[in-house]
């Protein structure tokens, strides 16, 4: 009885990974098959897709762009989260409740709406944002906010900031030279694994780029989308280059976060 | 100002220094966090709020034309439709797959656990136009499944670009999501119970409909929501799956914003209102269910 309710188990996680797993091994397949039309397999296996794929100056410059974006917003969320929240849990412990109802409206406000809001703001401002990497870096600070929060204020309750700012303190450090050399040392895991998580998030990001920026400064997404056209073993080539940077950063993290927990 | 302070003459400063300094001290972790709202409000807060005053907006002045344009027109509340009709479905079937997923995960032994967890956390990530993408490999017209499925005369035909199609789309980047947020909450079942209650007679299905659902109820029910969200707020694998040609709530947002003619940016926010006004309705009965659930009646 025990064997067949463990082999029931079994079936039913290995089946709903398979199924998970089916349409990115059938892309895999389809960007190293040299011609796969009509048939249930492929015709041949080449390597020309990605050497095409990797010859395209477009595609760099696209991957180039969306790094550069996803980097600095990140650098900007950490300086400007960093700070925040060491002050919410020293001084303010009361307002992670408050905090923590903030950070979710970037989560519970489709990306779309957002847009239409950021498209009407930003249309009459100054200084030309729309069009532009900089009203994504700031826009996707806030998609970065859920993930970086959680993940710090973590971090921060399994060390005792009250403690060690204190004894800092008694040792004539000031507080932003305790927060600086004590605390954010002991974050650095925390860090770590939130910046790597949030930055596969970001590389997937789509809809900001598309909508509010789209060709003007193509990003990674919106050059995916606008080869929907051509070949389909190329842009599953292109899917696969993608899905392993992911797949390495997301596996970085979760190394970062199995750290902290030890 | 105490901001000036600083520029003051040398001996001026030090005497206004002694007697701001308390001041000042208890500024100085607003002063911190300042730069944070700023960015947060230049964002997130204020394209939310520009959002809600364009929609009342029309031709200058205020209205409420555009929520009867909305009610007036079939082609909107068409997409209002299908949106619902899709995040329900598949937040259930997501949900359901899910928790099938993480009941019998628990099961298994610690490395395989953990190769599975970090494998759905990987897959997460595989939405929107990749996964379209690879959806149009294996289920397009001229798709390896879709051709093996016919062969074997398992289905006549599949559109994938049609509400079925988006459907297993949809469902299938609601699975690993719904799994990492409900991995911590079947932790909650203890092993101990289902053992205590086979001690005491009870079957597995008497176990699961009287002690580990009520446990998890609030934890599944918190769970639809936020896929149902997810859901419904979905732009971009519609988008890159049908080109905008099906007609869901975010894509005709989307085609009044940036779409080539009929730019309507006041009736979009209109739209994005209900859009939201819906979001909050369904978590506010969410809220309800939960508080009627076991864990608030202890």
């Amino acid at each position: 009885m025990q064997n067949v309710n463990l082999m029931a188990h079994r079936i039913t996680v290995y089946s709903i990974i398979a199924l998970l797993a089916l349409p990115i091994m059938a892309t895999f397949v389809y960007s190293l098959s040299s011609h796969w039309g009509a048939s249930i397999l492929p015709d041949g296996f080449t390597f020309k897709w990605y050497a095409e794929l990797f010859s395209d100056s477009r595609f760099i410059a696209a991957f180039g762009r969306s790094l550069f974006v996803c980097v600095l917003a990140l650098v900007l969320a950490m300086l400007l989260m960093l700070p925040t929240i060491f002050v919410v849990f020293y001084y303010f412990p009361q307002y992670d409740k408050v905090m923590n109802i903030l950070i979710l409206l970037p989560f519970a406000v489709p990306p779309v709406v957002s847009s239409v809001g950021l498209l009407q703001f930003y249309a009459d401002s100054p200084f030309t944002m729309l069009g532009t990497p900089w009203i994504l870096i700031g826009t996707y600070f806030t998609i970065a906010l859920p993930f970086i929060y959680r993940a710090v204020s973590n971090s921060f309750i399994a060390i005792n900031v009250k403690d060690l700012v204190d004894a800092a303190h008694l040792l004539g450090a000031s507080t932003p030279k305790a927060f600086l050399f004590v605390i954010l040392p002991n974050l650095k895991k925390g860090i770590m694994a939130s910046m790597f998580l949030s930055f596969s998030f970001l590389l997937g990001e789509f809809v900001f780029a598309n909508i509010l920026v789209g060709t003007r400064y193509e990003t990674l997404q919106v050059y995916l989308y606008n080869m929907r056209q051509t070949s389909g073993h190329f842009t599953s080539a292109l899917v696969m280059t993608y899905f392993a940077f992911i797949f390495l950063c997301t596996w970085l993290g979760s190394r970062f976060s199995k750290g902290n927990l030890s | 100002m105490n901001h000036n302070a600083p520029s003051l003459p040398l001996t001026t400063s030090v005497r206004y220094k002694r007697r701001l300094m308390p001041k000042l001290n208890r500024l100085k972790p607003i002063v911190a966090v300042l730069p944070f709202i700023v960015f947060f409000y230049l964002f997130q807060l204020t394209p939310l709020f520009w959002v809600l005053v364009n929609s009342f907006i029309s031709e200058g002045e205020w209205s409420l034309e555009h929520y009867q344009e909305i009610l007036d027109s079939a082609f909107i509340l068409q997409g209002f439709k299908n949106s619902v009709w899709l995040a329900f479905w598949s937040s259930l079937f997501g949900l359901l797959i899910a928790a099938c997923l993480v009941s019998s995960l628990r099961h298994l032994d610690g490395k395989i656990r953990d190769a599975v967890v970090a494998f759905t956390n990987m897959s997460s990530n595989f939405s929107g136009v990749p996964l379209a993408f690879a959806f149009i490999i294996i289920l397009g017209t001229n798709g390896a499944l879709t051709l093996l499925l016919k062969q074997y005369g398992i289905i006549d035909d599949f559109n994938l670009y049609g509400s079925h199609g988006l459907l297993a789309l949809y469902i299938y980047f609601q699975i690993p999501l719904g799994a990492l947020l409900l991995y911590p909450a079947f932790d909650a079942l203890k092993k101990d119970w289902q053992e205590a209650a086979a001690l005491l007679g009870a079957s597995q299905r008497q176990y699961w409909l009287k002690i580990a659902l009520p446990v998890l109820s609030p934890a599944l029910l918190g769970t639809f929501i936020i896929l149902f969200a997810n859901a419904i707020g979905a732009y971009a694998s519609v988008y890159a799956l049908t080109a905008g040609n099906f007609n869901v709530v975010t894509v005709r947002i989307a085609s009044l914003v940036s779409g080539d003619l009929f730019l309507e940016p006041n009736l979009a926010a209109a739209i994005s209102v209900v859009l939201i006004g819906l979001l909050a309705f369904i978590t506010a009965i969410n809220q309800w269910l939960v508080s009627r659930s076991y864990h608030a009646k202890r």
